[in-house]
């Protein structure tokens, strides 16, 4: 009995004493939280990309609060979450920022690329980038397809279709998880309303790209001569459109002997 | 000092609390998929094991022992524990921000993991002194740290590879820790003092 009564006073005590201390810390520690942080934090929506440019969703809410962000901030979320902070915050927001998509240069479908060899491996493009050749396709600057930006994609955006990673542009927020996955550096954040795109990145003279794929960019430059907007340059023997210049005429497109200068 | 130095190689190597005591392995199983978050956990258990060992012994001594309550050191330790990862949370949240941010979601995680109350459960039974159960719970919990943070890296590495589909998951893992417990084992060999 005395066992029973001691062991029952005992844990009474410890417990009472325990939430006490409790108690007394939360009061003591209590850290004050802007309220508006919180309501702005439950508006995002929660993916912690990074998209904004900062740590996560509860940094860009601590920015938002403290005017260091936008309240249209949020790439993922757009205009609505953009008008939903707004109101929270008690702004209107400002115009919405340009839409923005990942864009896969490269067109080589298992139609215009024979495979070299077979790859039996780990299925990454990391890891297919360390075989010599890099990868089964002979072209060795495209799109390996083994899915690396598939993976880092949290937007279920991307997909391999047909050998080739393709963006799903409705889904698309512009996060660049798979521009800085892309072990080849194919894929290029561009303008969602952007009509026409270089659908190639391999840097090859022309000769040699002719004979590993059947869509690729052959560097000859009639686009930029052609281009009356001055938007098409030739680096490295790929075309490539500034964005900022192009007016989508598409006179680019209608020449390209390749025909590699398409509508998206 | 050199029994204090003992008491910590002891604790991380030869009686690693993961692989060879079996304690806090839903942890160690479930927050070792990747290095960055075991590693996290890992400083987070370091935290609060040597912590919890130094504020257990303390209570042993000063109140259980005095009172002739040994039998209840179980129950005390784990309302004491929890209740003390709370407030140390909630200081840390104060005070240490940036210390709260980095391990900040682990700890409520380890509030009532077996390891920590095990630590505290074997210093008794070994007759620790306070600073050698702060020691043995600083090593105990270095020990927890390597393990899960090796076994972390053993299952990034097997991530990608072709695992015959009964052994994928769990199975695999399992097999894993196991030839890390073996390996562990080696270390009972080592002839220490």
């Amino acid at each position: 009995m005395v066992m029973f009564l001691s062991t029952v006073i005992v844990l009474a005590v410890v417990g009472l004493l325990m939430g006490l201390l409790l108690v007394f810390a939360s009061e003591t520690f209590k850290v004050e939280v802007d309220p508006r942080e919180t309501a702005v934090r439950e508006c995002l929506p929660g993916n912690n990309c990074g998209a904004c440019g900062f740590a996560g969703c509860d940094a860009m809410a601590a920015a938002i609060v403290k005017g260091e962000a936008p309240v249209n901030g949020c790439p993922v979320g757009g205009a609505p979450v953009g008008d939903k902070i707004a109101v929270v915050m008690g702004v209107v927001a400002a115009p919405e920022r340009e839409k923005k998509v990942a864009f896969v240069k490269c067109a080589g479908t298992c139609d215009v690329q024979k495979p070299k060899c077979s790859y039996v491996g780990i299925e990454s493009c990391e890891a297919a980038m360390t075989i010599p050749g890099k990868g089964i396709k002979a072209c060795t600057h495209g799109c390996l397809g083994y899915g690396s930006c598939v993976a880092a994609c949290q937007f279920d955006a991307i997909h391999v279709v047909d050998g080739v990673a393709k963006v799903d542009r409705s889904k698309c927020v512009a996060c660049g998880k798979c521009v800085a996955t892309c072990p080849q550096h194919l894929i290029e954040i561009v303008p969602d309303k952007a009509p026409y795109a270089v659908q190639c990145s391999n840097k090859d003279k022309g000769p040699i790209v002719r004979q590993v794929c059947g869509a690729g960019c052959i560097g000859c430059g009639l686009c930029a001569r052609l281009c009356e907007q001055g938007a098409i340059t030739l680096t490295d023997d790929v075309a490539h459109i500034d964005y900022s210049k192009c007016i989508g005429c598409g006179k680019c497109a209608e020449k390209c002997p390749s025909k590699i200068i398409r509508m998206r | 000092m050199t029994s204090l130095a003992l008491v910590i190689v002891t604790t991380a190597l030869v009686n690693n609390v993961v692989l060879s005591q079996f304690l806090g392995l839903c942890s160690f199983l479930g927050v070792s998929k990747q290095i960055k978050t075991a590693a996290s956990l890992g400083g987070a258990v370091i935290f609060v094991i040597t912590i919890a060992s130094g504020v257990a012994n303390l209570i042993y001594t000063y109140v259980l022992d005095r009172l002739g309550l040994d039998y209840l050191q179980t129950i005390v330790f784990i309302l004491v524990i929890a209740g003390l990862v709370q407030v140390v949370e909630m200081f840390l949240k104060k005070q240490v921000p940036a210390i709260h941010k980095a391990l900040g979601i682990y700890l409520p995680l380890i509030t009532t993991n077996c390891a920590v109350l095990g630590v505290a459960l074997n210093n008794v039974t070994d007759g620790f002194g306070f600073f050698e159960s702060v020691f043995a719970g600083f090593g105990t919990a270095v020990g927890y740290t390597l393990a899960i943070v090796l076994l972390a890296g053993i299952r990034e590495r097997i991530e990608g590879n072709d695992i015959p589909k009964p052994f994928r998951g769990a199975p695999i893992v399992l097999l894993s820790a196991c030839l890390m417990a073996i390996a562990f084992y080696g270390f009972g060999g080592l002839s220490l003092g």
